[in-house]
């Protein structure tokens, strides 16, 4: 189980508890936290659930596969901290975990 | 125009109808919803239903569009193991299976497709199955295992991505195609032959351009699938991945316009102001190609949602999106966008014998639609091109040492 912090564009904050073995994606979509399109459901196939991860948890958030890697180098708006939310998986070592939407998905 | 607190109702809930459902909420939809569908469970994901969930990494829970409280605390009535008999555009009301007769403001129609079935001897057989519900995903899932023999009727993405999950669970897979070549309506040649070489290599067996007679069996259980040339295939099971039919008869019952599908424009209307349509039911415009399809998938349920969502709230409507597609079968993402009309050539970038190859259909210098297996940039880079219908460099595009991002001209 972790406590996540999502945060909208605007600023608006939602924290919610999401399962150990559930995506930061599941754990918006599952809490009706806005700003997380998800249109394949987690395939990693489009690239709608892009979220920036809070300073000092890119390290616990894994590494990027190369398809992540690669599905992001043509989103929007890409940071170094961008990350597809389908590809992080909840552990409670994210216990905390702060992650920011772009304005929009599309 | 748009009345906030109007009534909506919305026959299916499936990806689309649930969606809807979830999108009018979002933007600020007051008005009661009631949202009927035929199956025992709330919306769910269906893709996962050829794989994670054969695979037992999924289930009703977990493919949950929303959870099951999220409909009662917004206001809106799931009805569900409940069917619609008939329309009454005149007075504005649905009839269901119960006999209640339900009124609606503004009707959404978001009945999906039934899968197309073999009307053979034995069709009824046990253990020939269909794939469109998690109900049905159970049953498949039921009979793969070990050594079990599963024969694959249809080499199109429902039978290959089950062939692919039958052999990770170690299953015998055969696919039986009718067509000379599998993926034969909806993906080029060099995309079957791909699919084909990589699913052999995984143990698949297949015959190309056989027409099957029957189902056998025995005690009320298929054996064996019979050829039109005398052969017999032993299975366990049979499932019959030949197409979808839309669901389209309560429509044109109703009087509205179906070809192939409920004829929809871009905001989802039908020629009824009161009535709406959305998802694997319609038929639709493509604004990009000219002409009217009927697409069937996720995304093109999503989108329609969302327009529908966006004309009963008088939000403007979404940009039109590409027509876009996905599909895993082991370790291969094909993601194809577009759709190849009225092209006059196809180019592949890279190499298929690596696995990490697109083909691009071209009209002159212009992409009309690209599918990419294992190459995200391509379908990326793709998609946005056929949005923008920016002319591209073939020659760069032919080189995959030159980076997707510079082929534009």
């Amino acid at each position: 189980m972790a406590k996540v912090t999502y945060v909208e564009h605007d600023g608006t904050e939602h924290v919610v508890e999401v399962k150990t073995g559930l995506s930061v994606m599941e754990g918006a979509i599952k809490n009706n936290v806005p700003g997380i399109d998800a249109d394949c459901g987690g395939a990693c196939a489009c690239a709608t659930c892009h979220v920036y991860v809070g300073a000092g948890w890119e390290d616990k958030t894994g590494e990027k596969s190369a398809m992540e890697d690669s599905m992001l180098d043509f989103a929007e708006n890409v940071e170094p901290n961008s990350r597809l939310s389908c590809q992080i998986k909840i552990t409670d070592e994210l216990d905390g975990l702060v992650v920011s939407m772009p304005e929009s998905q599309h | 125009m748009s009345d906030p607190k109007a009534k909506v109702v919305i026959l299916g809930a499936g990806h689309a109808g649930g969606s809807a459902a979830a999108f009018l909420r979002q933007y600020g939809h007051e008005g009661p919803i009631v949202i009927i569908g035929d199956e025992p469970i709330p919306p769910y994901q269906r893709p996962p239903l050829s794989k994670a969930w054969l695979k037992g990494e999924a289930d009703a829970d977990s493919l949950a569009l929303k959870d099951a409280d999220w409909y009662a605390e917004t206001n809106c009535d799931l009805r569900l193991s409940v069917t619609a008999t008939a329309l009454n555009r005149g007075a504005k009301t649905v009839t269901l299976s119960t006999g209640e007769t339900v009124a609606y403001d503004i009707l959404v129609i978001a009945t999906g497709a039934r899968a197309r079935r073999l009307p053979i001897p034995g069709a009824d057989l046990d253990g020939v199955l269909e794939l469109r519900t998690a109900a049905d995903a159970e049953i498949l899932k039921s009979t793969l295992g070990e050594g079990r023999k599963l024969a694959v009727i249809g080499g199109g993405y429902v039978g290959l991505e089950a062939a692919a999950s039958a052999r990770a669970l170690g299953a015998h897979a055969m696919v039986l195609e009718r067509e000379p070549r599998i993926l034969a309506r909806v993906a080029c040649d060099a995309l079957s032959t791909f699919f084909t070489d990589y699913h052999r290599a995984k143990g698949v067996a297949f015959e190309l351009g056989v027409e099957i007679t029957a189902f056998e069996g025995e005690n009320g259980r298929i054996k064996r699938v019979r050829l039109a040339d005398g052969r017999g295939i032993d299975c366990d099971a049979a499932l019959v991945g030949i197409g979808a039919i839309p669901n389209d008869e309560l429509a044109k019952d109703a009087g509205l316009e179906c070809v192939n599908g409920i004829v929809v424009d871009l905001e989802a209307r039908t020629a009824d102001p009161s009535v709406f349509a959305i998802g694997d039911v319609t038929h639709r415009p493509l604004p990009l190609y000219d002409r009217s399809f009927r697409l069937e998938s996720v995304p093109n349920a999503l989108e329609q949602a969302k327009v529908v969502a966006s004309a009963v709230t008088g939000r403007a409507a979404p940009t039109p999106e590409v027509p876009w597609f996905w599909s895993d079968q082991y370790d291969l993402k094909l993601q194809i966008a577009g759709m190849p009309f009225d092209a006059d050539r196809i180019l592949v970038r890279g190499d298929p014998a690596t696995a990490k190859f697109a083909v691009f259909h071209l009209k002159g210098d212009q992409l009309q639609s690209v599918e990419a297996v294992n190459a995200p940039p391509e379908f990326m880079m793709g998609k946005s091109l056929i949005a923008s219908r920016k002319p591209v460099s073939v020659e760069r595009l032919a080189d995959p040492s030159i980076s997707m991002k510079e082929v534009a001209l």
